[in-house]
């Protein structure tokens, strides 16, 4: 009996990344997790979407900061928990490779597992232009600027996931930090005028706004970006220190 | 090969490893010995660079992982105490995933090591659903698969059964012959079988570090006497013993039979005190029970070392 297994080089970060997919859609909990996100934006879509009498997808999109900050934490809280849990950091740190490369993989890993998980939702968009007419530049947009809050968030969920061993206090975590930005937008008139500005600023909620109404600016998406940079950065800082792990 | 100075390790203010330093050459076979919490795996795990120490320096063939963390990294196969495993992947998945991230484009030198590891008839298992003795060949085959010059074996053996034991340490010694190796254990007949040399770490500190053969000469006696007699005291024993030419302590010994008194006789290398033994027994009136010659074994030694350490 002869293999035939294609095992040519590949970047290790691509190697991680590979092995985080398959072994998300291995487990049951990725189909629980995208069945329970496509009956929730399913539901709450619809039951509003013939109120509006809109061909739009505006309603959708609206709602995915919110539902992105539960499902996405829960998509992320075992990538290094469960690594910590069950000993198989050890082996991970130990292969050749450096926390770039193990970070950025499963960051790149988790990336795909959302744009699966959004790729369903594209039957919404298909049904509404066969009652209306739906301008597909903006969903289109609505789209990339979905990867881009989905990225950032996974960022956040990666980096609650490096702070315990515990995959429940990761998901919590992630959570926590995904819905403050959310929700700082609509708390700003509690706050005093000379902070608003800022708050506004790395509010997740306003930037995405722009993007579910079809505007595309590029500075939602560099704050996107930054975002991810951001909590990225901070774990590679956490997965290399091996002085105080 | 393997260079440790002065290494220190803290947890917090838990001090693992204090001050350790040794140099372990190309091709030698190491067993690095201690009690449990001594320091032996988080030694393990400096050198291979899970863990970084709070001082000193380690260098792998002159880098430190610091420096060139790939190339230093891919010098390394190591297998970590209980075989920790990725349970979601085949037995096949995992060894190519790991080939891939170590850079091995040979399937064939992959599949080979499996062959020896004795995985050919799980490979398209899960690995969750291994047992014991599988997983920690699985963990072996991880860790030799990119043909490493130096292997990190931390408690090879441990969880596994006779038949297996002996596998796995053929298995090592077969490796052992062309590669650096380090194992961590406390089943001291292991030690004396595979390694050329012992380091000893007591409380994060090495109490001995001496090749396998020299360690009984250099340590405690090479040998003691046991010798049990009726109708006398162990005070009384004891001072005649004392008094026999060569003989350096005399320690109370157990015995089953009631009515006898039963010590071990520790003597100066080299001395023959059977014949004043016998005598001094003799010339007090006591039935002479038993005298028989013990050799001390590693085992001693280990006690010797490791409890003076606590102390």
């Amino acid at each position: 009996m002869k293999f035939t297994i294609d095992i040519k080089k590949r970047p290790s970060w691509l190697v991680i990344a590979l092995r985080e997919v398959s072994s998300f859609f291995f487990s049951p909990v990725a189909y629980i997790v995208m069945a329970l996100f496509l009956a929730i934006t399913g539901f709450l879509f619809f039951s509003t979407f013939f109120l509006y009498n809109q061909a739009s997808m505006r309603p959708f999109f609206s709602l995915l900061p919110i539902l992105f900050a539960f499902f996405i934490p829960a998509m992320t809280m075992r990538l290094f928990a469960d690594e910590k849990r069950t000993g198989t950091m050890e082996v991970l740190l130990t292969l050749p490779v450096t926390g770039r490369d193990v970070v950025m993989g499963k960051f790149a890993g988790s990336v795909v597992s959302i744009a699966v998980l959004l790729l369903p939702t594209l039957a919404y968009p298909l049904t509404i232009s066969l009652v209306g007419e739906l301008d597909p530049g903006v969903v289109a947009g609505g789209y990339i600027g979905s990867l881009f809050l989905g990225s950032a968030f996974a960022a956040v969920g990666i980096f609650a996931s490096v702070q315990t061993d515990n995959q429940i206090i990761a998901f919590v975590t992630g959570f926590v930090i995904c819905a403050a930005l959310v929700f700082i937008n609509s708390f700003l008139v509690l706050l005093p005028p000379g902070v608003v500005k800022f708050f506004s600023y790395i509010s997740a909620g306003a930037h995405f706004e722009n993007i579910a109404r079809g505007v595309l600016d590029s500075r939602d998406f560099i704050y996107f970006i930054s975002l991810s940079a951001l909590f990225l950065l901070r774990t590679i800082i956490i997965v290399d220190d091996r002085r105080n792990a | 090969m393997i260079d440790v100075r002065q290494v220190t390790k803290y947890y917090g203010s838990f001090r693992a490893v204090n001050n350790l330093s040794f140099s372990i050459e190309k091709g030698e076979i190491v067993g690095l010995l201690g009690p449990n919490g001594a320091g032996k795996t988080t030694t393990m795990r400096m050198i291979t660079g899970y863990l970084e120490p709070t001082s000193g320096t380690i260098e792998i063939a002159g880098e430190t992982i610091a420096q060139n963390p790939r190339g230093v990294k891919r010098k390394i196969g190591y297998l970590p105490e209980s075989a920790p495993l990725y349970n979601d992947m085949l037995v096949l998945d995992y060894l190519t995933y790991a080939a891939r991230i170590q850079g091995v484009e040979d399937l064939d030198y992959v599949l080979s090591t499996a062959k020896t590891c004795g995985l050919y008839t799980v490979m398209h298992k899960g690995v969750g659903e291994l047992s014991r003795g599988y997983r920690q060949r699985v963990g072996l085959a991880y860790a030799m698969l990119h043909d490493p010059e130096i292997l990190v074996l931390d408690e090879p053996t441990s969880g596994l059964d006779p038949n297996q034991i002996i596998e796995v340490r053929n298995l090592i010694k077969e490796v052992g012959r062309e590669k650096t190796v380090i194992i961590s254990t406390h089943i001291l007949p292991e030690v004396e079988m595979l390694c050329d040399r012992v380091i000893i770490v007591s409380d994060g500190v090495i109490a001995a570090d001496e090749k396998t053969s020299q360690l009984q000469v250099k340590y405690g006696h090479s040998a003691s006497l046991r010798v049990a007699v009726g109708s006398a005291s162990f005070a009384e024993l004891e001072q005649r013993m004392k008094a026999v030419d060569g003989v350096e302590s005399v320690a109370k010994a157990d015995i089953d039979e009631a009515g006898l008194t039963a010590v071990l006789v520790g003597f100066r290398d080299g001395a023959e005190i059977r014949p004043g033994v016998s005598k001094a027994v003799a010339d007090a009136g006591w039935p002479l029970y038993e005298m028989a010659m013990q050799k001390n074994t590693l085992e001693d030694v280990f006690r010797d070392l490791t409890l003076g350490g606590a102390k």
